[in-house]
């Protein structure tokens, strides 16, 4: 059985800076303001949203026909797909495409997938140098960490850090912070580094399986000059990214860009039919989990997901406990989803961390109920027997004194009288979880049950006295 | 059995019941000046719209634009537009494209809701001069500007097969990677220059 990774104590060190927690929070609402003014742009929003949900379900109940499709006519066009079941043979596919070409050195434009694959490290160790050339995922990549976000990849980290990572590594001055010094100075190296790979590797936002396209989306443009340089594309997409028409594509793009960065449109919205003149395109189809997830009726409509990363950035958990918390690739209510149907016993904590405010699922564009699906995992981990014995256990109390009136009313008194009379040290000890970042309120003197009981005397009187 | 073969059998065991396929979407937003549109939210995503009445006055606007100061390296793949100082078609290799300071394309058409303009590599030798120069400059026929992606597609599916290579750009490169302060210029071309030309393009 694989350890488990307990989202508190992950975040533990990250709200113990509560300045830089709540920096990190409002950063993440700037973005999310910036998105709903996006969505009231658009009377038609609800309706898109609708339309984009059908257009998913409806491909992933006839995921096979259309994969089958994509894959003909892509070979008509002169890609090259590949299919791998798990993470380990998608690694295995890259690098022996780069190793028959003797390809050295690539430049990788942002993939959440090739991340969940390890694909980095795997290539590192055996001998292909992989650039990152997303700014955020390369300045992420040269500190050595994993994206915290997967579209903001570097959202946890200060420009104060970005001024000295890249002292340290491209010679800029030091104590630099101007954002537009340090991106040129990344502008200027990631430049040589698309004019000197052997080959680009993306990811892919939709695949159109009655053209066998693929499009890809970004706002730097560096996909674009990863894949147009070197001789060599390959681009690697989980099987949901098929979508039936072009003309979706349309319902798609426009609810994309919107939702996740509160943009019109990215940048860039590449369409790519084939290989460039003279060149090779290599797609990979990779399953690693998600057939299994398509069909499990309580989760399976994870799988709309368009990797927008609005559910994060509305996330009140998220935005103040960090992307890195959850310990999985894809962080925050869509990831807490996906993370325990890949491995229940080692995620069985992200469920939790949860209020099940439903934000999520009014912010998401393909209509996933997200907090549902949170709500039924929580379930699901307990009948398996995963919830840690701290839970179970005041859970099992909880309902024994739900169970009896006399227990509650006495557990009631118990606790106001306790919090009254007993010394801070003892109420704020260890123990009491809900006394680790907050002060509890002051406890009334009575209760509520009390209260309506002395109200339903006075009445009585004063009705007794009236008629007198 | 091999992993396609795998893969499909898991898929074809593990498929929802049939969800049927939506008609195509029918509500996009319509603009009663679609080309007012454009030039605000092109103004919104950093770039810069201006409109020429024919190609000899786009040819004008181009020459005396900022972009065109110090440029030393230019190309230019609208025929009437004559400011280009590389022709492409001669080089062999994409990467000798990373001096080019200006060029100088012909977009199909712009969508007003997100300012995109949609360009392909249809007579175009290298596709990376697109994202590797500088600053670029589009031309697009003033009339050619739709209301939204919906209609874009139906200009590009109306029997025809979609190119090797086609995009939307919707303004320059950009970057909000460090602290979400907005950087123009991030690897792609720093600026994004619009000459809608009213007629001859």
């Amino acid at each position: 059985m694989t350890a488990q990774l307990d989202h508190p104590t992950a975040a533990a060190n990250f709200i113990a800076h509560p300045e830089r927690a709540h920096w990190h929070d409002q950063a993440l609402w700037f973005v999310r303001t910036k998105r709903d003014r996006m969505a009231r742009s658009l009377p038609e929003w609800e309706l898109l949203r609708e339309q984009a949900s059908r257009i998913k379900l409806h491909t992933m109940s006839h995921l096979a026909k259309y994969l089958q499709q994509f894959e003909q006519q892509a070979t008509k066009l002169g890609a090259v797909v590949h299919w791998a079941t798990d993470a380990a043979e998608h690694n295995r596919i890259v690098r022996n495409l780069l190793a028959e070409r003797s390809v050295k050195h690539v430049a990788k434009s942002k993939s959440m997938l090739t991340e969940e694959c390890g694909l980095n490290p795997y290539l590192l160790q055996h001998g292909v140098e992989v650039v990152d050339t997303d700014l955020g995922e390369w300045i992420v990549q040269l500190r050595e960490e994993h994206p915290s976000h997967i579209v903001l990849p570097a959202i946890h980290i200060k420009k104060e850090e970005v001024g000295q990572l890249f002292h340290e590594r491209l010679g800029t001055q030091a104590n630099a912070t101007d954002p537009q010094y340090l991106a040129e100075a990344a502008r200027q190296r990631l430049r040589q580094e698309f004019l000197r790979a052997g080959a680009g590797i993306t990811g892919v936002n939709f695949a159109i399986a009655e053209t066998g396209g693929i499009v890809i989306c970004t706002n730097e443009g560096n996909a674009d000059l990863g894949v147009s340089l070197p001789r060599i594309h390959i681009a690697s997409m989980g099987i949901e990214k098929l979508i039936p028409r072009t003309a979706d594509l349309g319902v798609f793009l426009r609810l994309l860009a919107r939702s996740a960065t509160g943009q019109p449109i990215t940048t860039y919205s590449s369409h790519f039919h084939g290989p460039k003149p003279g060149g090779e395109l290599h797609i990979v189809l990779v399953d690693n989990g998600r057939s299994e997830l398509l069909a499990s009726g309580d989760f399976g409509r994870s799988l709309n997901c368009i990797r927008c990363g609005a559910c994060m950035n509305t996330c009140p958990v998220y935005r103040r406990s960090g992307g890195h918390s959850y310990g999985v690739t894809v962080p925050g209510p869509i990831g807490s989803i996906l993370a325990p149907a890949r491995d229940p016993a080692k995620h069985s904590s992200l469920p939790g961390a949860c209020s099940l405010c439903g934000s999520c699922t009014d912010v998401c564009p393909v209509k996933i109920d997200l907090h549902h699906q949170l709500y039924v995992w929580r379930r699901r981990l307990a009948e398996r027997g995963l919830l840690s014995w701290s839970k179970r256990c005041s859970m099992k109390l909880t309902a024994a004194i739900f169970r009896h009136p006399a227990i509650y009313r006495g557990a009631g008194w118990l606790g106001r009288t306790a919090l009254r009379t007993l010394p801070r040290w003892l109420v704020y000890s260890r123990v009491n979880i809900w006394g680790r970042q907050r002060e509890l309120p002051p406890p009334p003197h009575q209760s509520f049950r009390e209260l309506y009981q002395i109200e339903q005397k006075n009445k009585v009187k004063h009705e007794r006295d009236n008629r007198v | 059995m091999t992993s396609r073969e795998q893969i499909l059998e898991r898929v074809r065991r593990n498929q929802p019941a049939p969800v049927e396929l939506p008609t195509h979407f029918e509500h996009g937003i319509v603009f009663a000046d679609p080309r007012e549109q454009f030039l605000k939210v092109l103004d919104q995503v950093g770039g810069r719209g201006m409109i020429a009445s024919d190609l000899v006055d786009a040819e004008s606007i181009a020459r005396t634009l900022p972009v065109m100061l110090d440029a030393k390296t230019v190309v230019s793949l609208v025929k009437a537009v004559r400011l280009g100082t590389l022709d492409i078609s001669t080089v062999d290799e994409s990467h000798a494209l990373a001096g080019v300071d200006v060029a100088i394309t012909q977009g199909k058409f712009g969508v007003a809701e997100n300012a995109a303009i949609w360009v392909t590599d249809e007579n175009i030798r290298h596709r990376a001069v697109y994202f590797i120069c500088q600053h670029l400059v589009l031309l697009v026929p003033a009339s050619e500007i739709v209301s939204n992606l919906h209609q874009a597609y139906e200009h590009l599916t109306g029997g025809l097969i979609l190119p090797g290579f086609g995009g939307f750009i919707s303004g320059p490169s950009k970057t909000a990677d460090i602290e979400q302060s907005l950087v123009i210029g991030a690897q792609g071309p720093r600026s994004l220059t619009v000459i809608l030309v009213e007629s001859g393009l």
